[in-house]
């Protein structure tokens, strides 16, 4: 057990969650993050889709690592990366019929979010399988968190629900309150990813340029 | 061993190649019977929509065997097809309207509700980023609307999208498909001020322009092969 959880792979679970956050540090992933957070069960089915995609990715490239050719392993990772996409989009239509109608095309673009393909690239070629395991859940983890909050803030205020239910009390409507529809659009959840990367940088000091 | 001389390459690249195509046909092959279940559940979800039910926490298999007596398969003269129950369903209105307009099979579903007789027509168009579809339930005059619903494949959420809304597809209700005269005109989706020509008009969504008139075509081709059943 000791080997399982020792410092260095707790540091690799931790760092993608905070510190080295591929969204909001390595603005990667950006395109999903405007497209699937308007509602919040999207964004959480999304997160969790491209975790398990990121994890057991890493995991198979880095078991095969050592076997494979040089010049086409951008290739081998895309296949990887596209066979277990199109099993979770598969799944999703079995057992989860109605989130998969909404997700739509975004369950198959996961294969061009960046973030797959530069785990892979940067930690699997290069790592034990039960590291990159810990750095895919980590870094897929980082990256759900972040649409978590963005879809939070937009669900509330864009449409006055979370995760489908009314939240703010009819009461205030009749107050004059109004829903925000501009929350809804896709510019707001850029400028809510940068509210974010501004809060982020502003609580981690050594992310700021000199 | 060294992995970069090319027959390994290529070696690799095949193998790989089809153990991932086996392993995806597999999991294709395994998962199809309830991909199709959940796909006709669905539908059949989308057919009773129109009809203004509340399905929350209902089997929506079941209210759908219960409401939905009839279907009937028609062509463009009205001529009945067909009036097996499963045979209508199964028509994919897409490959339909591929097909000349004397050729097409065209569904109807006949649903009875508190024993009103009501006509449930698919309806499908282009809106502006991708398809919209629908179905327009009809009272037994086969000219009032009795309810409609609408959904889109990727519209603007808050402009376009708002189709799928509840609010937008009560504007129907109640509203004629034909003009006095009992000739076929469907209804008109106008900017607040315009006054159709000789038809009803309910009001288009502000900064949903292009949307608006896809669904107002959309009623205008698809009702409009049903002409000839309409005016029975």
């Amino acid at each position: 057990m000791s080997k399982l959880i020792s410092d260095k792979t707790k540091e690799i679970f931790l760092g993608p969650l905070g510190k080295n956050n591929p969204v909001t540090v390595q603005v990667l992933g950006i395109c999903s993050a405007l497209a699937v957070t308007s509602k919040l069960e999207p964004a959480i089915v999304m997160g969790l889709s491209v975790t398990i995609i990121v994890a057991f990715s890493n995991v198979i490239i880095s078991l095969l690592r050592n076997t494979i050719p040089n010049r086409i392993r951008i290739i081998v990772q895309l296949v990887v990366v596209a066979a277990l996409v199109t099993v979770v989009s598969e799944i999703l239509k079995a057992f989860a019929y109605d989130v998969s109608v909404q997700l739509s095309v975004y369950i198959g673009l996961i294969i061009t979010n960046c973030i797959l393909m530069g785990r892979l690239e940067a930690f699997a070629m290069s790592n034990k399988p039960w590291e990159s395991f810990v750095d895919g859940l980590g870094n897929g983890f980082g990256y759900a968190w972040i649409l978590v909050a963005v879809a939070f803030f937009r669900e509330l205020t864009g449409s006055g629900s979370l995760l489908g239910f009314k939240v703010i009390p009819q009461a205030f409507y009749q107050a004059g309150y109004v829903n925000n529809g501009l929350m809804i659009l896709p510019p707001m959840a850029l400028i809510l990813v940068a509210c974010i990367i501004w809060i982020h940088r502003a609580r981690n000091k050594e992310l700021q340029e000199k | 061993m060294n992995t970069n001389n090319n027959g390994y390459t290529i070696i690799y690249a095949i193998v790989m190649v089809v153990v991932v195509a086996l392993m995806l046909a597999l999991v294709s092959s395994g998962l199809k019977e309830k991909q199709t279940v959940n796909a006709e559940l669905d539908k059949k979800k989308q057919i009773l929509s129109s009809l203004k039910l509340d399905l929350e926490g209902k089997d929506a298999a079941a209210v759908y065997n219960e409401l939905i007596v009839k279907e009937l398969v028609v062509d463009e003269s009205a001529k009945i097809l067909s009036e097996v129950k499963g045979e209508a369903f199964a028509i994919d209105i897409i490959k339909e309207s591929a097909k000349k307009i004397e050729e097409r099979k065209l569904p109807v579903y006949v649903a009875q509700i508190e024993s009103k007789t009501k006509y449930i027509i698919p309806v499908r168009g282009a809106g502006l980023w991708g398809p919209i579809w629908g179905y327009i339930a009809l009272d037994d005059d086969k000219n009032t609307v009795f309810g409609t619903y609408f959904s889109h494949a990727s519209e603007t959420p808050g402009l376009g999208a708002e189709i799928a809304l509840p609010e937008f597809q009560n504007l129907f209700i109640g509203k004629h498909i034909l003009n006095d005269a009992k000739e076929f005109v469907s209804i008109a989706v106008m900017k607040a001020g315009q006054k159709a020509d000789n038809k009803e008009q309910i009001d288009a969504i502000a900064g949903g322009t292009i949307t608006s008139k896809g669904v107002e075509n959309m009623l205008l081709n698809s009702i409009g092969q049903y002409e000839a059943f309409l005016k029975q």
